[in-house]
C-alpha cells in the first residue's frame, strides 16, 4: 500500500464554505501518549518508532477498540525537532534491526512511514486507508476528520511523533558549513534563530500597541502551572519546577525580544488519537468529543517574514473560517487553547479568535486578569508547548480531555467545558479543529 | 562580522553576480509588474515562469523592524554575538524585505524608520553580499 500526502481538497482553507458537511458526525474518542525525554538515549525501547507504537496502542486501548477494528492511519512522516541524523555518523544498527525494517534505515529513528508502522504492528490487520499530513498533528487531525467524514475510514488512528538527538538543535548541517548554496543563502546568511520571525512580530506589536515583554509573565506562569498538571508532559515528568515571574524576566535572550522561555523545549514524544464516526463512537469506552469543523490557513507572507498587518489579517480570516464551518461564534468558546510554541505569538491567535471579545492589541492586558483554569476566562488550560515541551499537540489532548471531563488537576472549574478550538502551528499557516461535547 | 560563503547555484546566480558588481537586483514579474523576494521559480501571482526578470533596485530603503540575536545557529557568526538582524523595506517597493546586520550600528540601538542604503560586503569565500548602512 503506497501512502499519499493528503490532497489540498481535504483541507478547508477558504472562506465561504459554509457549515462543514460532516459537522458533529466525526468524533475523537481515544488518546495515547508515549513518555517524554529531552533527547534520545539510542536504545530501541525509547526510539521514536517504539514510542509511536506505544502511543498508537494506548489510543486504541483508551478508546476500548481492538486493533482489528482500526481501518485507517493518518501519520505525520516528519519527526525532527530540528535535529537530523549527522552525515557520516554510523547508523544505530542494533536499533534498526530491533524492528522490521523498510528501505530507509532511519525509518522509526528519524522519520516515520506508515509502512514501518504497519510492519511493526502486525495486530493492525484491517488498515485499508493510510495518508500523510505535513509537519504537525494539527494538519493530521484535519485530514483524519475529513477522511472519517468522507467515509474513507471509519476507525482511524492519527499519529505525530518527534525525535530529538544529541547536540544543540539546528546547529548541524548547513549552519556548520563555511559556505552555503546561493538560493537558501538569500534568506539564511544572517543567522536568525527559529524564533526570530516571531520576535519581530512581537516587537512590532509592542510598538504599535504600547505593550512590553514583561507583560507576558502572567501567561508564562499560567502555562507552566497548567503544564505541571499535565502528567503526560515533559516538565511534569522530568522537571516539576514552577516558572516564576522573576525566572521569566531574568532569562537570557535568544533573539531579543524572545527569551529562553519564549522558546519551547525540543523533546522526544509521540501522541496518537482515535477518530471514528459519531455512530460508532457510541459503543466505545470513552465519551465521544464531536468535531464541528476543521479549518486551515495556507497564507504566505509577501516577502521574508510576515508583518504584523499580515498576521492580524490572517488570524481574523482563520477565525471566520473556524466559526463559519462550525456554526458558532466566539461567545461559544468555553476556554482558549490555541498553539503557543513560540509564546510570543499566542496573543495573535487569541486576538484573531476574539476570545471573550478581545480586540487586536488587548491580549497582553487580558493576561493581567484571571486567566487560570479556575476562573471564567481560561487561557491555554493545556499549558501548551511552554508548559509541556514541543509536541504541538498538548492543546488537542487537553481539549478532548476537558470536554470528556477527565483533564484531572487541569480540569477547568470556572466554566462548563462545552466547545473549544485548538490548532496551529503559526498564526499564518496552520490547521484548527473545533471540538464539542455534543454533536449539535 | 564575516558571513558564511555563498556558492551561487544556477537559479540564484544572477542575484549573486549582480552583487559582485555592486548592484542590487530583485526578481520581477514583467506581466504583473510586481517584485518578489525571496526569488521563486514562478511568479506567485500569475504563475508565469517566462515573465520573470532580475530588475535593478535603487539601493535605498528603510529600517522596518529589528531583533538582536544572542543565540545564533550559524557557527561562523557565533563569535560576533549579540548582533542586530534588521528587516529593511525597499524604497522601490516597501512590501519587499531584506535582512541586514546593519554594519556600524550599535547593538540593539536601531532606529526603526531610519533610512538606509545598500553596500556590498565580502563573505567568507569572497562572494559579495548586499548589506545596509544607516544614512539618517
Ligand atoms: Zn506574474
Amino acid at each position: 500500500m503506497t501512502t499519499q500526502h493528503a490532497p489540498d481538497s481535504m483541507y478547508r482553507s477558504t472562506e465561504g464554505l459554509g457549515i462543514w458537511e460532516h459537522r458533529g458526525k466525526v468524533a475523537a474518542v481515544g488518546i495515547g501518549h508515549s513518555p517524554t525525554a529531552r533527547r534520545w538515549d539510542e536504545t530501541p525501547e525509547t526510539s521514536m518508532g517504539a514510542w509511536s507504537i506505544l502511543a498508537l496502542r494506548r489510543a486504541m486501548e483508551d478508546a476500548g477498540v481492538s486493533p482489528d477494528q482500526v481501518d485507517g492511519l493518518v501519520v505525520v512522516p516528519e519527526t525532527t525537532t530540528g535535529a537530523n541524523w549527522p552525515e557520516g555518523k554510523a547508523l544505530p544498527m542494533d536499533v534498526v534491526n530491533a524492528f522490521n525494517t523498510t528501505s530507509d534505515p532511519l525509518d522509526g529513528v528519524a522519520q516515520l512511514s506508515t509502512e514501518w508502522l504497519l510492519k511493526n504492528m502486525p495486530e493492525l490487520t484491517n488498515v485499508k486507508f493510510t495518508m500523510y499530513a505535513p509537519v504537525c498533528m494539527s494538519a493530521a487531525l484535519a485530514v483524519a476528520a475529513q477522511a472519517v467524514g468522507d467515509g474513507l475510514t471509519h476507525t482511524c488512528l492519527v499519529l505525530k511523533s518527534w525525535h530529538n538527538l544529541e547536540g544543540r538543535y539546528y546547529q548541524g548541517g548547513a549552519n556548520a558549513e563555511d559556505a552555503i548554496p546561493g538560493t537558501p543563502a538569500i534568506r539564511n546568511l544572517w543567522g536568525a534563530p527559529a524564533s526570530y520571525g516571531t520576535a519581530l512580530q512581537f516587537a512590532e506589536y509592542c510598538r504599535k500597541y504600547g505593550k512590553t515583554h514583561d507583560m507576558m509573565a502572567p501567561f508564562m506562569e499560567n502555562s507552566r502551572r497548567n503544564g505541571l498538571m499535565f502528567p503526560e508532559g515533559y516538565w511534569a515528568q522530568h522537571r516539576p519546577e514552577r516558572l516564576t515571574e522573576e525566572d521569566y524576566l531574568v532569562a537570557r535572550w535568544i533573539a531579543k525580544p524572545a527569551s529562553l522561555y519564549d522558546n519551547d523545549i525540543p523533546i522526544m514524544v509521540s501522541g496518537a488519537y482515535l477518530f471514528t464516526t459519531a455512530e460508532r463512537a457510541q459503543s466505545m469506552k470513552r465519551k465521544p468529543v464531536y468535531i464541528l469543523n476543521h479549518a486551515t490557513s495556507t497564507t504566505q507572507p509577501r516577502s521574508l517574514t510576515p508583518t504584523l498587518d499580515e498576521v492580524e489579517e490572517d488570524t481574523a480570516r482563520t477565525a471566520r473560517k473556524i466559526y463559519e464551518g462550525a456554526g458558532i461564534t466566539a461567545k461559544d468558546l468555553s476556554f482558549e487553547n490555541m498553539y503557543d510554541g513560540f509564546s510570543l505569538f499566542h496573543q495573535f491567535h487569541l486576538e484573531g479568535l476574539g476570545y471573550r471579545g478581545i480586540k487586536f492589541g488587548e491580549a497582553l492586558d487580558f493576561y493581567q486578569t484571571d486567566i487560570s483554569i479556575e476562573g471564567p476566562n481560561p487561557v491555554s488550560p493545556s499549558g501548551g508547548n511552554i508548559g509541556s515541551g514541543r509536541s504541538r499537540f498538548w492543546m488537542h489532548t487537553d481539549c478532548i480531555q476537558q470536554l470528556q471531563g477527565r483533564a484531572g488537576d487541569r480540569q477547568v472549574t470556572g466554566v462548563k467545558p462545552e466547545i473549544a478550538v485548538s490548532g496551529g502551528p503559526m498564526p499564518t499557516g496552520g490547521s484548527f479543529t473545533v471540538w464539542s461535547a455534543t454533536p449539535d | 562580522m564575516v558571513k558564511q560563503g555563498v556558492l551561487p547555484d544556477e537559479f540564484s546566480k544572477p542575484f549573486w553576480d549582480a552583487a559582485n558588481d555592486e548592484r542590487l537586483v530583485i526578481q520581477n514579474c514583467k506581466a504583473c509588474d510586481r517584485l518578489q523576494h525571496p526569488p521563486l521559480p514562478a511568479c506567485r501571482r500569475c504563475g508565469s515562469e517566462d515573465s520573470l526578470e532580475w530588475k535593478e533596485m535603487s539601493g535605498r530603503g528603510t529600517i522596518y523592524n529589528h531583533g538582536v540575536v544572542y543565540d545564533c545557529p550559524v557557527r561562523l557568526l557565533q563569535d560576533d554575538q549579540p548582533f542586530n538582524v534588521a528587516v529593511i523595506m525597499l524604497d522601490d517597493d516597501p512590501g519587499i524585505q531584506m535582512f541586514s546586520h546593519l554594519p556600524g550600528a550599535p547593538v540593539d540601538d536601531v532606529p526603526a524608520g531610519a533610512s538606509v542604503e545598500v553596500i556590498f560586503e565580502a563573505s567568507a569565500n569572497g562572494q559579495k553580499v548586499p548589506e545596509w548602512r544607516v544614512t539618517g
